[in-house]
């Protein structure tokens, strides 16, 4: 979706894993992106006692003007899982004829570390939404530390390089 | 981290108070960590604010009491429970008031992400009779942090800025303004009818304080914190908070009186609005507070049904509680819960104390979750520090084959938080069974994010500061044994040693210390850091 056309409606995106692989830091760059590329936005998620090993899901609405920071179940129109075995407990927000984005898109072998699955799903997902690839090297920059930059940056490609 | 800007930005609430608080000219701030309020005071100390933790939320609403007594403006964060803790001081401080500005941060848990319970703590605000704030977004955040430090400097009264999880830990966009400074240095003035809450001085503290709430609601019916969106005729909704958010997308249509200050309500406000709809609904998360104040008042609105009591609020409750729907929800697929991480200490812990079959009296943080299999080694958990007196009261009625089995655990932040008056308690009563307590001391506030606090040797920010030793401060109570032992690296000797001591029958203090997995390599780098900058000042210091 070329970012010129006006988006008139919310685009929600839920992402889901298990603590520690980096669903926060994933919709903290993608909230950024959105951020930068113009859009109202909102993130919600919960922190605390879920982090410890637990599931963990965050959710980002970006549009023109966005109320509730919780997508209603049933009404996400993509959900990017992290995690194959946390598909299932995930699915009932994606709504009729959403888009499901789990590891199997991309396929462990592609990353040369397996800890930016979390960026790489992003680039799969930077293909599908309104957002120029410039926001999201800027999100990238601004939200990952200098060492492990080089290599997300690298994921990202490889995400955004899936033709499924 | 956040950098000081006035341009638009992304912030989670957290981040805005913190901002707003560092652009309002804040002294000082202080606090206790605890979900979802902890991260407003390392964003303030991130932005060059002076903030630190305490032992403590009473002691920390203390300690910026005092700054606001000297003319300062203080800022005091904590969870919703933590305010249970704090209660003492701010129900005296309503009578008190201040001299520069003092905002007390609620930040309430509803749906219970990361608490023990879901207390609605707008009630506080009624019972202490301080001003109330609740914002519903990351700008009210900011805005209302803002007000709430205008409002308490103009009545010298302390105020209650009220948020829940989905503000704290929400992100949305905020555009900074610029926010009034205080105009006067920090300077003590005597005021001893005013400060000193003897029952000859507090009675007429008291008539003051109703004579500031009458003002504040006369002015508050006015005032550009609420907000009204037109809108049709037929349905109209009274809400707050984050509800509002809720309830303009699942009623786009509706009418809406979105409250900004809930405590004192602008009755006459609502009673205009309610008068021009035809059905007037009030959506509130938690208790019934708003849909009682105003019905009491005369004004007839129509509550909610009493199954969206528990829990959060989301879009699709709202559209239930305006069609009164009250049919079973649909229950959410459980993810997958929480657990001691592998590798944790506590995991060691639990296990002996699972096969010593121990009666186990548990305190809040991560090792409460010793409760869940394969362990299952917890027996109670109420609240901060519970762990050491329900212990002890489990000793002292219990038959002696059982009482004799009852071990209290507490974690080191749990236990400067609110265990050393446990301790004082064991010895002062000793059960006729003794009482053995285990300190699971991972050097860290692990649960909340790996915050500091007085037993770490390390302030807020991470910098050197005193270390209280639990080893000595138990041995200066009289507790005749106190062992210190890694429970990973003398897993056999602490089953030994429990065993030894559960038999003994005598006053036992048990330090299981091994740092945090999470922390540790973080606390080797503030340990180096802290090593380099005393050897600068050492070689400084030789060269002068």
């Amino acid at each position: 979706m070329p970012e010129s056309e006006p988006l008139n409606h919310v685009i929600n995106v839920v992402v889901a894993g298990l603590g520690g692989q980096g669903v926060i830091k994933a919709s903290d760059i993608l909230a950024d992106a959105v951020f930068r590329a113009g859009f109202d936005v909102k993130k919600a998620e919960v922190h605390g006692m879920s982090q410890r090993g637990g599931s963990v899901n965050s959710d980002v609405r970006f549009g023109p003007r966005v109320f509730s920071p919780m997508i209603p179940d049933g009404e996400a129109d993509f959900l990017v899982v992290l995690a194959e075995d946390q598909v299932e407990t995930n699915r009932n927000r994606l709504r009729a004829n959403g888009v499901l984005i789990d590891p199997s898109a991309i396929g462990a072998a592609a990353l040369s570390n397996p800890r930016t699955l979390n960026v790489a799903l992003l680039g799969l997902l930077s293909t599908r939404l309104p957002v120029e690839e410039t926001h999201w090297i800027e999100a990238l920059r601004a939200n990952l530390p200098e060492k492990i930059l080089e290599i997300n940056m690298k994921a990202f490609q490889a995400g955004r390089t899936v033709t499924r | 981290m956040i950098q000081p800007t006035m341009e638009r930005i992304l912030l989670s609430g957290n981040e805005a108070i913190a901002l707003a608080a560092k652009n309002a000219g804040v002294a000082l701030g202080t606090g206790y960590p605890g979900t979802p309020s902890t991260e407003i005071l390392e964003n303030f100390s991130e932005l060059g604010g002076k903030a630190q933790w305490s032992p403590n939320e009473k002691v920390a609403l203390e300690v910026a009491l005092g700054a606001a007594f000297a003319g300062a403006r203080a800022l005091v964060t904590m969870k919703h429970v933590g305010l249970n803790v704090a209660a003492d001081p701010l129900f005296t401080a309503a009578y008190t008031g201040v001299s520069g500005a003092l905002v007390v941060v609620s930040a309430d848990d509803p749906g219970m992400a990361s608490s023990q319970n879901e207390q609605d703590n707008r009630h506080y605000a009624e019972a202490a009779g301080v001003p109330m704030l609740e914002p519903s977004d990351s700008q009210e955040a900011y805005d209302f942090t803002a007000a709430a430090f205008e409002i308490s400097t103009r009545w010298r009264l302390p105020v209650l800025l009220r948020v829940t999880t989905r503000i704290c830990h929400s992100k949305s966009i905020v555009q900074p303004r610029a926010i009034p400074k205080p105009e006067a240095e920090p300077s003590f003035v005597r005021d001893i009818e005013g400060r000193v809450m003897i029952p000859a001085y507090a009675r007429p503290a008291h008539r003051k304080l109703r004579a500031k709430l009458a003002e504040i609601a006369a002015w508050n019916e006015t005032s550009d914190l609420h907000q009204v969106i037109a809108g049709e005729k037929s349905l109209g909704i009274i809400t707050s908070g984050v509800s509002y958010q809720h309830v303009r997308e699942a009623a786009p249509q509706a009418s809406v009186l979105k409250l900004g200050m809930t405590y004192p309500l602008p009755l006459n406000r609502i009673q205009v609005f309610v008068e021009s709809i035809e059905r007037s609904v009030v959506i509130e998360e938690g208790d019934p507070y708003l849909d009682h104040a105003i019905r009491a008042a005369g004004v007839t609105v129509e509550g909610k049904p009493e199954m969206y009591r528990f829990g959060e609020l989301n879009v699709n409750r709202v559209r239930r509680i305006l069609a009164r729907d009250e049919s079973p929800e649909p229950v959410p697929p459980r993810g997958k819960p929480p657990q001691l991480c592998p590798g944790c200490a506590h995991r060691s812990v639990f296990q002996v104390l699972h096969d010593l079959d121990c009666i186990v009296s548990g305190d809040i943080g991560c090792y409460t979750l010793g409760v869940l299999p394969p362990f299952q080694a917890m027996d109670t958990c109420v609240c901060m520090g519970a762990s050491i007196g329900a212990g002890l009261g489990l000793r002292h009625v219990l038959p002696r084959d059982q009482a004799r089995r009852v071990v209290s655990v507490i974690g080191d932040s749990t236990f400067i938080h609110s265990g050393i008056t446990g301790l004082a308690e064991m010895v002062y009563n000793p059960p006729a069974t003794g009482h053995v307590v285990i300190i699971l001391d991972n050097s860290t506030t692990a649960m909340t994010g790996l915050q500091e606090h007085p037993g770490t040797g390390r302030s807020l920010d991470h910098s050197p500061a005193h270390k209280i030793e639990f080893e000595d401060l138990a041995r200066s109570l009289g507790i005749p044994h106190v062992h210190t032992l890694d429970p990973v690296k003398e897993t056999d000797a602490l089953k030994d040693l429990l065993q030894n001591l559960l038999a003994h029958e005598e006053l036992a203090l048990v330090i299981a210390r091994r740092p945090c997995i999470l922390a540790s390599r973080k606390i080797r780098e503030y340990e180096a850091a802290a090593q380099q900058s005393n050897a600068e000042c050492h070689y400084a210091t030789r060269e002068t």
